[in-house]
């Protein structure tokens, strides 16, 4: 199969992964992961250079999940892609796991970074970027962030940061279904004009369908310019609940778990069509 | 003593070129030789602390050692979660230097006044805590700070006191330094108010008494062994901090002490009680006002000690209710 196809299959298994998991453990915030599943996708499946057989080998792109709460997405992410085994997510959100609810790095092969508290991570990306271009390093450092969390002000301190700093190896992508946790982003705290706001901080900005690989990928591929001295920051215009018709677009599924008939139902559109976990990652 | 940090860690970033120093936008002067020395290793974040301390955990992450510095509460109390959940939970080397421990800063206000930080950093788990107590304690601490892995904290007052005539012990990390030998009581300290407690403890010493001066410059971990051992000795304990009472010193002391089962007659923290002051001061007027100079000390101990029914002094005597001690 090729990256495309690859990348395809892998954001399905994500959403599945991730209902299953949070069903089962009794987790929320699925709405969130199904609106990031193909940004994952995209970015374990075809973008990042990557070894799971050596998760911390030196020229690694990074990855920081910044609005951790999507946790149980970036854990099926990296068991498909090779780092632990699926068995593993039977365990999520559960007693004794590993895998909690917002995402942890302790003993998990492939999580660079703990986060839960949001407004964290394009800081801490900052402060990667920033000290592989001091060593000249070629890596990437990518961070997902919420909309939500950009209500935060440190998400605004690491923005006029990366910028200032020319950190042109750190890509920003914010997954804008524009639902956060009680309402929308436009009544809690607007966001708009968010592009704007970005390239006012001197960032690059593109603005995408967040659920179109064919434009992930094309906006997370590098630069070879090489006049290309801003951080880039992704806009990818997403849906919450992406790909279970009832879950769409709704805050309900920010907390909501799937049970009964609803599990049933979303599994049907998801196209679950095997005993969950049993599916090989490969 | 924040100069002589300076100094120290020029001396350690000449030799090791993972030290970065970050600031945020403060050390006007102070920081002048270590820029214009180490540009390479010098980061000028902005005003905007919790940020530095997630791109100082960022790079520690990436492989270097890295000192995040502010005045007072700006890089701690403002950043407690980042702390917390960055370097604490990932045992990332990012060190944070607060200037202008306790007092230090008394005249620029409240906002100033680091006076709770102790209480507050040691509640985290997987840090070190340093509290120097003069100049060449500062460099033995800045060592161990860098060199300790993990996360760190150092208090650094502007001002250290001068302990050479009374040190003696080389520096472990954890373990309190003994400034005074004593029988009858014993003074636990940290900073440079270990230079108030040896004058508290002259001044009790001229009138009779045997005081003992323990200096802790680890707050954490604090190995209790020295602290037992002056509390057998001594069956009265006061500890001392240019810090609130709530959770300071203090406390750290109290908590070894009652789980040992070693609770002495007499204990007693001196530091902040009463809350916040809006009275304008140096360091020295507000610890006055505080009743943590010298004179304040020792009068106060000396009530105490009249104060107490029995206490064991030196030979076995007891002291009686309403009676100074008397060797």
């Amino acid at each position: 199969m090729d990256k495309r196809s690859d990348s395809i299959a892998l954001a399905k298994q994500i959403r599945i992964d991730s209902l299953e998991m949070t069903s089962s453990g009794g987790g929320s915030h699925l709405g969130s992961c199904l609106s990031c599943a193909d940004i994952l996708a995209v970015l374990y499946g075809s973008i990042m250079n990557k070894n799971p057989e050596d998760p911390l080998y030196a020229e690694r792109d990074r990855f920081i999940l910044s609005k951790g709460h999507a946790g149980a997405a970036v854990y099926s992410a990296l068991a498909r892609s090779g780092y632990f085994s699926p068995d593993e997510l039977k365990t999520h959100y559960q007693n004794g796991s590993k895998l909690s609810g917002h995402v942890s790095h302790k003993d998990v092969p492939g999580v660079e970074l703990s986060t839960g508290s949001l407004g964290h991570g394009l800081s801490v990306a900052c402060g990667m970027a920033y000290s592989a271009k001091l060593e000249g390093k070629s890596h990437r450092v990518f961070v997902l962030l919420s909309d939500g969390e950009c209500d935060e002000g440190t998400t605004w301190e690491a923005a006029l940061f990366a910028s200032h700093r020319a950190l042109s190896r750190l890509v920003a992508i914010v997954d804008y279904n524009k639902i956060q946790s009680l309402d929308t982003v436009e009544s809690v705290l607007a966001l708009e004009p968010f592009a704007a706001k970005w390239e006012s901080f001197g960032w690059d900005v593109v603005e995408v369908d967040g659920h179109d690989h064919e434009e992930l990928s094309a906006a997370l591929a590098e630069d070879h310019s090489g006049l290309h001295r801003k951080p880039r920051c992704i806009i990818a215009h997403t849906v919450k609940g992406k790909g279970v018709s009832f879950m769409e677009n709704t805050v309900l599924w920010h907390y909501r778990t799937a049970r009964g008939e609803e599990l049933e139902n979303a599994r049907d559109e998801l196209g679950a069509d095997s005993e969950w976990a049993e599916t090989s990652g490969e | 003593m924040r100069d002589t940090f300076i100094s120290e860690l020029c001396n350690l970033a000449e030799a090791d070129s993972r030290i970065m120093l970050l600031t945020g936008d403060l050390g006007f002067r102070v920081l002048d030789e270590y820029r214009h020395r180490f540009p390479a290793q010098f980061l000028n974040v902005g005003v905007a602390e919790q940020n530095m301390i997630n791109v100082a955990f960022g790079m520690a992450l990436e492989g270097r050692i890295v000192l995040a510095y502010s005045i007072a509460n700006f890089a701690s109390l403002k950043c407690v979660e980042q702390i917390r959940n960055g370097p604490c939970y990932h045992n990332a080397n990012v060190k944070i230097i607060c200037i202008g421990a306790g007092l230090s800063y008394g005249q620029l206000g409240v906002s100033h006044h680091a006076t709770e930080d102790i209480a507050v950093m040691r509640a985290l788990p997987d840090i070190t805590i340093f509290s120097p107590g003069d100049d060449e304690e500062a460099r033995e601490c800045t060592r161990a700070l860098i060199y300790t892995p993990g996360a760190g904290y150092i208090r650094l007052e502007r001002e250290g006191a001068d302990l050479s005539g009374t040190r003696r012990e080389s520096f472990e990390l954890g373990i309190p330094r003994v400034l005074m030998e004593g029988k009858d009581l014993t003074i636990i300290s940290t900073g440079s108010m270990s230079a108030v407690a040896l004058e508290a403890a002259r001044i009790l010493n001229a009138g009779g008494l045997s005081v003992k001066v323990l200096q802790c410059h680890t707050l954490k971990p604090l190995k209790s062994e020295r602290v037992l051992e002056a509390a057998a000795e001594c069956d009265a304990v006061f500890t001392m901090e240019e810090h609130s009472v709530e959770g300071g010193l203090g406390g750290i002391i109290a908590e070894i002490l009652l789980e040992q089962g070693r609770a002495p007659s007499l204990f007693y923290r001196f530091g902040i009680r009463g809350g916040f002051t809006s009275i304008v001061g140096d360091q020295k007027y507000l610890r006055s006002e505080y009743g943590l100079d010298a004179e304040s000390i020792a009068t106060e101990i000396r009530m105490r000690l009249g104060k107490v029914r029995t206490i064991k002094v030196r030979g076995g005597k007891k002291a009686s209710s309403g009676q100074a001690i008397i060797r």
